[in-house]
């Protein structure tokens, strides 16, 4: 134990290592576009920003609920009488009202079709909070969680970073449209007791980030059986359902395991993981939220939940916002129609330049397949033609590899934080890329 | 609730079956007994006070009032919510650049402006419990440890401990001294420490203390720093309560210490900060880590993602506390709130002899109660606690809950209430000391005359010098004993 002046000996191995996963070639494309960020005015040649999956196409419905919904603020002069007992609010248990309007919400996005009890939902830090404290209840460190590959980069971090929890990719690829087959979950599962690690659960993203495609019915329920039979957890990170702008519709675990019953289906073995970033657009307010059918991971969650509770104020506000059943009803269905017509634009938009995507009816974004571009098929060669997307398309999309997809060529393009002239600019760009390359003698 | 059964034992992680949130402690029954019964003016004058809480309630309505007068600082007003959209997408672990800059000149001028704090520094957590969680992932691998002076919050044990699997390790302070943290009790403990095995990697103190509402001194400050250098370990200063100093002598914040001659490495040097109590804002989740460490504001910075401060209410903080005029007025009046009500309450302790420690600072008062004990133990320090929950009606914070090495003591929080509710607290603590006071006079009497006939004399002029002495003061409402009258 040497009396080193050294900062980094002094810190802990979780400072010091790279679990939190921001060394990645990933974040050079977020560096190009911060240095030189597009505007359609004062930088028309700057970087357009396709790596950022956000939701900025209802802004005009929230503002408007804002302006006619004084009281749902506690700094407005008719809801200012609520400051007080706002500001000094800080049970984990919640605002009851958020909670009823949280389960509320979450019902009508899957349609009235399942009922959600407000007293399972649990705050946390944003869905990147509820992430890591499901696996702080689940696991112990060294243990692992199966997730099914492309899959969101964060989940490296959010997942094992602290927790000392390891994932353990189940490769998909589009030989059959990057469905997860049984074959290969169990064969993942194989190898993982070989190799002497301990299997906790299954995690799943439903709506699919990078992909945008949904779990079928036969899908879902298969791995809730799998599960089941290897009495693991089930984690699903639903935070993208609101996304599902066409056919067909989302179909969550919580219908499965109504349907299944609890003699097939141990509830304690499910869970979702929820936020408010990408249905509502309101990444900065931090929602997150932990929904557990397993009456001791609530208990232990809601204590946790200490450590990343959302703010009394934001929880006012949202409370007030999800109740109102007019708003939530119109805001959903607008959405949705506004998200289909921008993916549709722009799905057009690249099959005219000869780009096919992955057939996809959710999410922010599409899985654009370039894999006819590449030099070789090959990682190598996809970061090479990622560089030349970013440093001479001006570009800032999102690398296959950064998603550990395991066959190069494929990237994930974010179609939903700008407006519709960005989007056409974007689309130009690619078109002109394309006829160059194909010009090229590619 | 914390059974679990067998079968979730072996399914769910160690950490969400074992006891390391802390909640199965005695500590939280007070917290149940009000609960289940909440004192209400009107609806429920009977009901328990709840004084385990250390929350500012003072100074709302200055608050308000700046509020009514600031719309641009939401974006739900009219005048705000073109900043709406703008806000709701901006979750940049660096937070808003304004409320950096806001927060970094509110913490220099609660340190009356003779230290500059640098923005970039600034980080974001989940309050400032997940500022000490974050802390302990950074600077302690699982079974390191932290030494903390006792007595100290609760809440360190699941802050720092729970998930992070660091240790905490007692430095014991007595009332002998006023419960100063002497070099003597930093080395003991450390000391204890290498015996056991364990790597000790850090010191945490709380100054202003919790639940002691004293100071640290310039004098003991700067040996806790040569202290930490000399074992090359860190410093965590949580100076949450920074703003509660309502009398002399004046805070010195370890961010002073770090601007005068002194030998120190600055790379071991953290501050932990929040606005819940100096501001009244527990809801908001406001929690700071501040640090003179490159890599720890680096880390830290990145596992704020787990913890970020609401950008609404970023965007509110920010402009609140860029309000030069008001922080200062607020500050300002807000000690004054306090030691007025500190006064009160001290003075109404002073009239029935109860003990406390002298204090200047924090939410509450650290009440000696010793001399009701039946005997000097915790059992005892605890079932006294359960009389005054259950009879008196008060839930008050018992020593042990804060590690405190002597029973006897008990943290009372008094800027949680208005003034009336606090008299009528006042009161019922007057009575119940008087009524303790009596019985114990009583019983020493039935116990003289049943066995001591010859010292009972003695003893009861004893008995009555005591009871003359509260009853000299002009405050006591308590008619004449009968023996006084009988000799004058």
């Amino acid at each position: 134990m040497e009396l080193s002046k050294n900062p980094g000996q002094l810190l802990s191995s979780i400072a010091t290592n790279e679990r939190h996963g921001e060394n990645s070639p990933y974040f050079d494309g977020w560096k190009a576009y911060e240095e030189n960020p597009y505007h359609p005015i004062k930088k028309k040649n700057g970087v357009i920003q396709m790596g950022l999956a956000e939701n900025q196409i209802c802004f005009d419905l929230i503002e408007e609920w804002i302006k006619k919904n004084p009281k749902a603020s506690i700094c407005t002069a008719e809801g200012v009488d609520e400051f007080k007992n706002i500001a000094i609010f800080q049970d984990y248990h919640g605002l009851p009202e958020f909670r009823q309007a949280l389960a509320s919400f979450m019902g009508r996005v899957r349609g009235g079709r399942v009922k959600f009890d407000p007293d399972r939902i649990v705050m946390s830090g944003g869905a990147t909070g509820a992430n890591e404290l499901i696996m702080f209840c689940l696991a112990d460190p060294g243990d692992a969680f199966l997730v099914p590959s492309p899959y969101y980069p964060a989940f490296d971090r959010d997942m094992g970073w602290r927790t000392g929890v390891q994932i353990l990719p189940v490769d998909c690829d589009s030989s059959n449209g990057f469905l997860i087959t049984k074959a290969a979950l169990e064969a993942a599962y194989e190898k993982a007791i070989e190799d002497n690690i301990k299997i906790k659960g299954l995690l799943l993203a439903n709506p699919s980030n990078p992909l945008g495609t949904l779990l079928d019915r036969e899908t879902l329920t298969s791995l809730v059986s799998f599960v089941n039979e290897k009495n693991i957890h089930l984690v699903c990170d639903e935070i993208y359902a609101a996304t599902v702008f066409k056919s067909p519709s989302f179909i969550s675990v919580s219908e499965i395991i109504e349907e299944m019953g609890s003699e097939i289906c141990n509830r304690d073995l499910i869970h979702i993981v929820y936020s408010l970033s990408k249905d509502m657009g309101l990444p900065g307010f931090r929602v997150g939220i932990v929904y557990s059918y397993n009456d001791a991971v609530v208990s232990c969650g809601r204590k946790m939940s200490s450590f990343g509770l959302v703010s009394s104020q934001t929880q006012h506000l949202l409370a007030s916002m999800l109740l109102d059943e007019e708003f939530v009803g119109n805001f959903l269905e607008e959405s949705s129609r506004r998200l289909a017509k921008r993916h549709e634009m722009f799905i057009k938009g690249l099959e005219q330049a000869g780009i096919t995507c992955l057939k996809s009816n959710a999410g922010l974004f599409v899985w654009m397949d370039l894999r006819l571009l590449l030099k070789e098929q090959t990682a190598e060669a996809e970061i090479v033609l990622w560089r030349v997307i970013i440093n001479e398309v001006k570009l800032n999309v999102s690398p296959g590899s950064s998603f550990h997809c395991t066959e190069p060529g494929w990237f994930r393009v974010c179609f939903a934080n700008m407006d519709d002239h960005t989007v056409e600019v974007a689309l130009k760009r690619l078109h002109a890329f394309v006829r160059q390359e194909k010009a090229g003698g590619n | 609730m914390g059974f679990v059964d067998r079968s979730q034992e072996n399914l769910l992680s160690k950490m969400a079956t074992g006891n390391g949130h802390g909640e199965n402690s005695p500590y939280f029954d007070g917290w149940k007994a009000y609960e289940n019964d909440p004192f209400h003016a009107s609806e429920n004058p009977r009901g328990v006070i709840h004084m385990g809480l250390a929350e500012n309630q003072l100074c709302f309505d200055l608050i308000q009032d700046w509020i009514k007068k600031n719309p641009k600082a939401s974006i739900c007003t009219p005048d705000g919510v073109d900043a709406f959209r703008d806000i709701a997408i901006f979750q940049d672990y660096h937070g808003l650049p304004e409320f950096r800059n806001a927060v970094a000149k509110f913490m220099a001028k609660v340190r009356g402006n003779r230290v500059r704090f640098d923005p970039d520094r600034i980080v974001m957590s989940g309050g400032a419990t997940g500022a000490h969680e974050t802390m302990a992932f950074c600077l302690a691998n699982p079974g390191e440890a932290f030494l903390v002076p006792t007595p100290y919050y609760p809440g360190f044990d699941r802050d720092l401990r729970w998930r992070t699997g660091v240790q905490l390790l007692p430095v014991v302070c007595e009332s002998s001294n006023n419960f100063k943290v002497t070099r003597k009790a930093l080395e003991a403990a450390y000391e204890r420490a290498q015996e056991a095995n364990i790597r000790v990697k850090g010191l945490l103190i709380t100054n202003p203390s919790n639940p002691l509402g004293t100071i640290l001194d310039r004098e003991t400050l700067r040996s806790i720093v040569s202290f930490i250098n000399e074992k090359n370990i860190h410093l965590v200063c949580d100076e949450i309560y920074a703003a509660t100093v309502f009398s002399e002598p004046g805070f010195v914040s370890i961010s002073e210490i770090m601007e005068e001659e002194i030998t120190c490495n600055r790379d071991l040097i953290h501050i932990v900060y929040s606005l819940s109590k100096d501001m009244g804002f527990p809801g908001f989740r406001v929690g700071i880590i501040y640090s003179y460490n490159d890599a720890v504001v680096n880390c830290s910075r990145k596992m704020s993602s787990f913890g970020l401060v609401s950008s609404q209410t970023q965007h509110l903080i920010a402009s609140m506390l860029s309000d030069d005029e008001f922080v200062d007025r607020f500050i300002a009046e807000s000690a004054k709130r306090l030691g007025i009500r500190h006064e009160v309450f001290t003075q109404g302790l002073d009239q029935v002899g109860i003990g406390y420690l002298k204090s200047n600072a924090g939410l509450f008062l650290w009440m000696d109660l010793h001399h009701l004990l039946k005997e000097k133990t915790f059992e005892a320090e605890m079932k006294l606690w359960r009389v005054i929950i259950n009879e008196v009606k008060l839930n008050v914070s018992p020593g042990s809950s804060f590690h405190c090495s002597e029973p006897g003591w008990f943290r009372v929080c008094f800027a949680n209430m208005d003034d009336s509710t606090m008299e009528l607290a006042l009161t019922r603590i007057i009575t119940f000391a008087r009524q303790s006071e009596e019985l114990r006079i009583q019983r020493k009497r039935q116990c003289w005359a049943s066995n001591r006939p010859r010292l009972s004399f003695s003893k009861r002029r004893m008995d009555d010098i005591m009871t003359t002495q509260s009853l000299l003061s002009p405050h006591s409402p308590i008619p004449q004993s009968p023996l006084v009258r009988a000799r004058t």
